[in-house]
C-alpha cells in the first residue's frame, strides 16, 4: 500500500502511523451536548467503500494526512494535508510527484 | 573552567571501503532548524548572503560552506552557516543532534535502496534531491549530493547503528558481485 503525501510524494504504507477516522476532526463545541461528544469520541461507522481516515507521516515529514481510501478495493483516492484543511494548500508548500 | 574535548557522533570510526563504496562520518559544525511559514523578504535576504535560498520539499540548496535541505513543512536545516544574520524565521540549534554520514561510489543508490523504501535511481532521485524517509526504522534526511555520493543526517544517538546497517548493505552487495 502506498499513500500520496501532498509534500513528500507518494510514499511506502511503513512511513505512516495510522490513527483512524477523521471523526476526531470535527470537535464539537465546548457546550455540545454530551451526545455529540459521545459521537466524537466513540461512535464510527464501518464502511464497506469509501472512508477517510487520519495518518500521520512519522519517518517523513511529521505531518498529519486526511487520507480517502475504498475499504473494498483498497484505491487510495487522496490525500490532505490537516493542517490545510482550514486555510487551503499554500501553494509554496506543494510538494510534488517523484 | 576545564576545556571539555567535543567528540564526534561516530568518533573512533574510520572510512570503510566494500566492493566499490566507501562510507564515512562528515563532521557537522552548525546545524540550525529554520522554520518560517511564510519566506518574507528580510529572510530570503539573510539567506542569499549565505548563498542559499530556502528549499522546496524534496530538495536542498547550497553544497558545501552551507546547505539548507527541506526537512518538514514550512522548515529546512541549515548545515555548516552561522544563522546569527537571519532573521523573519523561528530558528533552533539542532548542531549536537544529528549525525551525518557519506556514502559514495558506482552503486550507493543500489546499497542504500535496500534500506530506504524509496526509488533511489539517478531518474526519480538526482543530483540536488532531498527526503526525509526512513533508513530501516530510523529517521533520516537523505541528500544526493552527485550521482555516486549520498549524504545522509540520523540521529546521533542511533549514528552507530545507521552505520551497521549501512555497512552490512555494502558487505552484501560487495559479496553478491563478487560471485558473478
Amino acid at each position: 500500500m502506498r499513500i500520496p503525501c501532498p509534500l513528500c510524494g507518494t510514499r511506502d504504507r511503513r512511513e505512516f502511523y495510522y490513527y483512524g477516522s477523521d471523526d476526531y476532526l470535527n470537535r464539537p463545541a465546548a457546550d455540545a451536548p454530551a451526545a455529540a461528544w459521545d459521537d466524537m469520541l466513540h461512535n464510527r461507522d464501518n464502511p464497506a467503500g469509501v472512508t477517510r481516515d487520519l495518518w500521520y507521516h512519522e519517518t517523513g515529514c511529521a505531518q498529519w494526512l486526511a487520507v480517502t481510501r475504498n475499504t473494498v478495493t483498497h484505491e487510495i483516492l487522496g490525500s490532505e494535508l490537516v493542517a490545510d484543511l482550514k486555510t487551503g494548500p499554500k501553494s509554496a508548500r506543494k510538494g510534488g510527484e517523484k | 573552567m576545564p576545556s571539555l574535548i567535543a567528540k564526534t557522533p561516530l568518533e573512533g570510526t574510520w572510512p570503510v571501503t566494500h566492493g566499490g563504496l566507501t562510507l564515512a562520518e562528515v563532521e557537522l559544525t552548525r546545524v540550525t532548524s529554520v522554520s518560517a511559514p511564510k519566506v518574507g523578504r528580510d529572510l530570503a535576504a539573510g539567506l542569499k548572503a549565505l548563498g542559499v535560498s530556502f528549499p522546496k520539499p524534496n530538495q536542498f540548496t547550497g553544497f558545501d560552506a552551507v546547505r539548507m535541505v527541506w526537512t518538514s513543512m514550512d522548515q529546512a536545516f541549515m548545515i555548516g552557516g552561522d544563522p546569527s544574520g537571519l532573521s523573519g524565521a523561528v530558528m533552533t540549534d539542532q548542531s549536537d543532534g544529528w549525525a551525518c554520514l557519506r556514502l559514495e561510489g558506482a552503486g550507493a543508490d543500489q546499497a542504500l535502496m535496500r534500506l530506504v523504501p524509496l526509488d533511489l535511481r539517478r531518474d526519480a532521485f538526482p543530483p540536488g534531491a532531498a527526503a526525509r524517509a526512513p533508513l530501516n526504522h530510523m529517521q533520516m534526511i537523505l541528500m544526493r549530493l552527485e550521482p555516486d555520493c549520498f549524504e545522509l543526517l540520523v540521529f546521533r544517538s542511533m549514528a552507530r547503528t545507521a552505520w551497521h546497517e549501512i555497512e552490512e548493505a555494502m558487505k552484501s552487495l560487495a559479496a553478491r558481485a563478487g560471485l558473478v
